[in-house]
């Protein structure tokens, strides 16, 4: 990206916070939904689930965020089609803005947002009795390791509100995305799970992300999960890029 | 001077459908051109291709010099673009609308902050900058949306489009965006812009052309229009559907004016000078045996019978092409 094309993106990353700050509902929904599911799983769910020596609130929080990291996304999906619907892309287009700085905006924006989002969760968690063990390379790699994800699930959610031809139908192909945490190892040990289930969840891309992001908060050892993790959003990532610059075209033809 | 805008031949399908076919126009450096007609004649597709959105299929668009298709760019950096569908954020403020999109069109935040305010003193806003958009009436919200459009230097935009600026704006707030187009016309500014409503192209354009079918029927100056096509029209009610019949098939290949057909008042409308000897002659010639014609009316017609005669000429009855 030239230095312009960085400028315009900030810009409008910009933009975006702002309009996400004006909707306070929506800032809420945002913030409050991973901190009481969090606390639904702990209270409610947690007693039943056996997660050995680990107390359930550690085993549980990086499943929390990548969740959280979930619902994040789904607004990259309703600002972006709403962005398609009124005249504001054409706008842009008329001041010489591309698709990829227009959908790398709406993403920034999501991954600041997002990270605001996993504070107040981690926040709430120590209150609750999270207590990692992780080093300070522990925990850069373990945000960094979330913070990669975040972006590829808002790219792949940009390329879903470009497809959606209204920002209701843009929440609802995000959906997906909202799930995939729950059939991993992120709430509960995948071998509690239905045997034909294995294969899914285990080769998932959320399985490799929380199973690393769970060693690096513990200080125990992940083995090649982390790369397997970067491999997934690499891969996603290349994917969601490529597919909403072609539906950037098609629909602004 | 070259022409601020010039097309020939530009022709554009979606699927099976021809929206424009090979339209031609012209309009002068520093002029109000008006493209006026009904929903589907093409004026958004035209509007569309001549602000490099959309990619003709056929014929060549010159927009201030520059073509714009190889050369968009240039294009780009000399227009601004006003569509149908508001492209500011209703929950910004019109200052924040403002100095946002004036950082998108690349200017520094001192510059951005400079022209945000010199863009809300003309466009009459500074009462409501720090207020969100959505507290604003549609005039006001227009207003800012025309006022996004021209973040860059004002004096290097040289063609505004504007696609349907008043539809949908109470009367008040249209009066108010006619002034602001006449202030951008008063700076030098070419503006080019659609309308549905014959009215405001008879208030504002210079020049008025009329789309329909993808192709111009007709253009000239509000007042050429009215010479050429209003007048007078006279209105002959046949005595039966027969005579009906035999009446606007004479009309058809005789006058040369076919007029505005009702089949069911049995009432064709034919377009007249309004005197007694072209009456007459008119009268003859559409009823030689002088057994068809049961009454006739002479009006005094109105630009939304030339509208009406030019583009609804299949079915005039079935959707009122009402001009506010």
């Amino acid at each position: 990206m030239s230095a312009d094309a960085l400028t315009t993106t900030a810009v409008l990353a910009g933009r975006g916070l702002r309009l996400s700050r004006r909707n306070l509902d929506a800032v809420i929904t945002s913030l409050m939904l991973p901190v009481l599911l969090m606390l639904v799983f702990v209270y409610f769910f947690g007693g039943a689930i056996d997660t050995g020596d680990t107390r359930y609130v550690t085993y549980v929080v990086p499943g929390v965020l990548v969740l959280c990291a979930g619902f994040g996304a789904a607004g990259t999906a309703v600002s972006v089609s709403d962005d398609m619907r009124r005249g504001t892309v054409d706008r842009f287009r008329t001041l010489d803005i591309g698709g990829v700085p227009i959908l790398a905006g709406h993403v920034a924006a999501t991954v600041v947002r997002n990270a605001l989002a996993t504070a107040l969760v981690l926040g709430v968690a120590f209150l609750i009795g999270f207590r990692p063990a992780a080093t300070p390379g522990g925990w850069l790699a373990a945000i960094g390791l979330l913070l990669v994800y975040i972006t590829t699930v808002s790219w792949l959610s940009a390329a879903a509100g470009l497809l959606a031809r209204t920002p209701e139908a843009a929440g609802a192909v995000t959906f997906f995305m909202m799930f995939l945490p729950y059939p991993s190892s992120a709430f509960v040990p995948i071998d509690t799970m239905p045997d034909w289930l294995h294969g899914f969840a285990e080769h998932q891309p959320v399985t490799p992300l929380i199973e690393s992001m769970r060693g690096l908060l513990l200080d125990r050892p992940v083995g090649d999960a982390p790369w397997i993790a970067l491999a997934w959003c690499a891969a996603l990532l290349a994917v969601a890029v490529a597919a909403s610059g072609a539906l950037f075209r098609f629909r602004t033809k | 001077m070259p022409p601020a805008i010039e097309t020939t031949g530009l022709s554009k399908s979606y699927g099976t459908v021809r929206v424009l076919d090979a339209l031609d126009l012209r309009v002068e450096t520093g002029t109000v051109f008006a493209l006026l007609g009904p929903n589907g004649a093409g004026k958004t597709t035209t509007v569309r291709i001549l602000a490099t959105l959309t990619a003709p299929d056929g014929g060549h668009a010159r927009v201030a010099g520059h073509d714009v298709v190889t050369e968009r760019r240039a294009v780009r950096r000399a227009i601004s673009l006003t569509g149908q569908y508001a492209a500011v954020d209703e929950t910004l403020t019109g200052a924040e609308n403002l100095r946002t999109t004036a950082r998108l069109s690349g200017l520094s935040r001192t510059a951005a902050a400079r022209r945000t305010d010199e863009l809300l003193d003309r466009f009459r806003l500074t009462d409501a900058r720090d207020r969100q958009v959505k507290t604003y009436s549609g005039g006001m919200r227009r207003r800012l949306d025309l006022a996004a459009g021209l973040v860059r230097d004002p004096g290097t935009t040289r063609v505004v489009f504007l696609d349907e600026p008043t539809t949908g704006l109470d009367p008040r707030s249209r009066q108010e965006l006619w002034d602001a187009v006449r202030e951008l016309s008063a700076h030098g500014t070419t503006v080019f812009l659609t309308t549905q409503y014959l009215e405001e192209a008879d208030r504002l354009a210079h020049r008025i052309a009329v789309l329909g079918d993808g192709r111009t029927l007709a253009e000239g100056t509000p007042a050429e229009l009215k010479d050429r096509y209003a007048g007078h029209r006279l209105d002959l009610t046949a005595r039966d559907p027969e005579a009906y019949l035999r009446l606007t098939a004479r009309a058809g290949d005789g006058t040369g004016a076919p007029g505005t057909p009702d089949p069911g008042t049995l009432t064709l409308g034919v377009p007249t000078d309004g005197t007694a000897a072209h009456v007459r002659a008119l009268l003859d010639a559409l009823d030689p045996h002088r057994a068809d014609i049961e009454r006739f009316a002479l009006h005094t017609a109105t630009l939304d019978d030339v509208f009406l005669s030019l583009t609804h000429r299949e079915s005039p009855a079935k959707e009122p092409a009402r001009v506010r």
